[in-house]
């Protein structure tokens, strides 16, 4: 039995995305309209923008990679949307899942009936070195990144207790970066929109084109277990084992569920969600889970009256290959220590009892941090609605679940979409 | 008893004198480092500043060859990694920290549950030196 304490519900009527990557040639604001423009495309009833009330604008640090702040209201005018409400709301790297609750939440209260959901990240204009210090602005700067954590290093370290604790073959996060990218191949969206055989062999006829010796992978493991291949960022975690630094936009459109079939036929409904903090990470009693996660998902599967198992779908936050087996624990698809045997035997990929990261994840599909958040409701949006064309999941899958990050476990939200008949 | 003040600061100023500090709980008994004037566990105030022994285990690390930027201005880099953990204090509380003397060309063999003592390091931040926190194995 559902249990939600919201006013009035809320449905998704439409959702769009920039193509995520690193576009050199672009602004923020370029990638903005692309997403808004794919949304119209994707609306199957045409939307009058003097309709949408307010909008939010999920964004980690536009201060800091675009030396741009108060990004909302610019985005709003780009769009033609001024004087509406546009506020912008930062959890670090799930500033983009918050967005579309703080949404949810507008809606529900009544204040709102049409709202937009922005999710934007343009990152890959500073250097690497610089895009480390700035995402490290998510941690406690004052005793977290002073001992010389990173991000990847967070996750490694939560990785490191991930081992030790169940005695998991670390060959699991290769499986799982293997799995996102053959769904990210079929993503005309992803950042890499290739399979680690591909990009495996790329390198290889790269070598011989050069004039060296032809690298000895004969498999895309292979080629992840080679240092030479796939270097550490952070052991365990090796470059395949991260997502990229990306630069892209996603929206969705949210309305009051009376409303939802004035602006769509098939829209999905908002059916459960919820939100978590945390502390940095050795204050937490384990590091081989992430207890807001835990609660998130608690909190977002009494909402909606379900269990784990009913969620035919999920987009999870895979920053990091370690993080989707915690993520699959966390919300109760497997048990605790069973989700790098889970991975390893299949049970995440699209032909899986709990399908995992169909649209390619983070890690394939690209990390524009605050657009992420957005950027998976995209996915379960274009599943609900059987237009994933060659990545769709078959037998009509009705329920999906996104799960979104902020910091190393600070903050984690999630949403439940339903779609109806 | 020492003479540090509760407030953030300290920490590091302890740091320089070669001390770990934090605070405890005079109603509930819990530790926290670094040192806070609300307790996290039962929101009293009743907080003393205390120095810890600086003995502690390793419960999760990394070996990192991809640094920031002020660990590369300290000479770290993909040639020349270096380890970071999270430390299990004898007395309960955890702190990230840097680790060092770890054999950092095998990572896979560094041992969680490790011994470690408290000690600091020197590295140079912006031109001036200061002290950061670092353990070594007992």
């Amino acid at each position: 039995m559902s249990k939600s304490k919201w006013s009035r519900g809320v449905a998704v009527v439409g959702a769009g995305m920039s193509r995520f990557g690193a576009f050199p040639d672009k602004t923020s604001r370029d990638l903005f309209v692309e997403a808004f423009k794919d949304l119209n495309k994707n609306m199957d009833k045409a939307l009058d923008p003097k309709k949408i009330e307010a909008f939010y604008l999920g964004n980690f640090s536009s201060d800091q990679f675009e030396k741009q702040a108060h990004l909302a209201p610019i985005l709003a005018s780009w769009l033609g949307l001024s004087p509406i409400s546009a506020v912008r709301v930062e959890d670090a790297c799930a500033s983009g899942g918050v967005a579309i609750r703080q949404a949810a939440l507008a809606i529900a209260s009544g204040e709102y009936d049409v709202v937009l959901v922005g999710g934007l990240e343009k990152m890959t204009d500073l250097r690497i070195s610089e895009v480390t210090e700035a995402l490290g602005t998510a941690a406690d700067t004052q005793f977290e990144i002073p001992a010389g954590f990173t991000f990847p290093g967070f996750y490694a370290a939560m990785a490191t207790a991930y081992l030790h604790e169940y005695g998991a073959d670390r060959n699991a996060f290769f499986d799982v970066a293997i799995k996102n990218h053959k769904n990210g191949a079929l993503n005309d969206k992803a950042q890499f929109e290739q399979t680690i055989e591909q990009i495996m062999e790329d390198k290889k006829a790269r070598a011989v084109q050069k004039g060296r010796p032809e690298p000895t992978w004969k498999t895309d493991l292979e080629f992840l277990q080679d240092p030479k291949g796939n270097p550490n960022v952070a052991w365990p975690m090796t470059l395949f084992d991260c997502s990229p630094v990306s630069d892209g936009a996603a929206m969705a459109l949210l309305v009051s569920e009376d409303l939802a079939k004035q602006f769509s036929h098939h829209p999905i409904y908002l059916i459960g969600s919820g939100q978590a903090s945390d502390g940095a990470l050795p204050e937490r009693a384990t590091l081989s889970s992430i207890p807001a996660a835990e609660k998130a998902g608690k909190q977002a599967y009494e909402m909606a009256g379900l269990t784990p198992d009913d969620i035919d779908l999920a987009e999870v936050h895979d920053c990091f290959t370690v993080a989707e087996i915690m993520a699959s624990e966390d919300l109760g698809f497997f048990p605790r220590g069973e989700g790098w045997k889970a991975a390893m035997e299949g049970k995440t990929a699209r032909d899986g009892e709990h399908p995992i990261n169909t649209s390619g994840g983070l890690k394939a599909k690209g990390h524009p941090v605050g657009a992420s958040g957005v950027g998976q409701v995209v996915e379960i949006w274009k599943q609900l609605n059987g237009l994933a064309g060659e990545r769709q999941l078959p037998n009509a899958p009705k329920i999906g679940l996104t799960h979104n990050v902020g910091g190393s476990g600070q903050t984690c939200v999630v949403n439940i979409f339903e779609r109806r008949d | 008893m020492n003479d540090y003040a509760l407030v953030n600061k300290e920490f590091f100023r302890a740091l320089e004198a070669g001390e770990l500090i934090g605070s405890k709980c005079l109603d509930c008994g819990e530790f926290s480092i670094p040192q806070r004037e609300i307790c996290p566990f039962c929101h009293s105030t009743n907080i003393e500043v205390v120095t810890f022994s600086g003995k502690g285990k390793l419960v999760a690390y990394t070996v990192i060859s991809v640094p920031p930027v002020k660990m590369a201005q300290a000479g770290y880099d993909s040639k020349n990694p270096y380890c970071v953990g999270i430390v299990e204090l004898a007395e309960g509380p955890r702190i990230s920290a840097q680790i060092l003397e770890m054999d950092l060309a095998h990572p896979e063999a560094i041992a969680i549950g490790t011994e470690l003592v408290m000690t600091t390091i020197q590295r140079e931040e912006d031109g001036v030196q200061k002290a950061y926190l670092a353990f070594k194995p007992a």
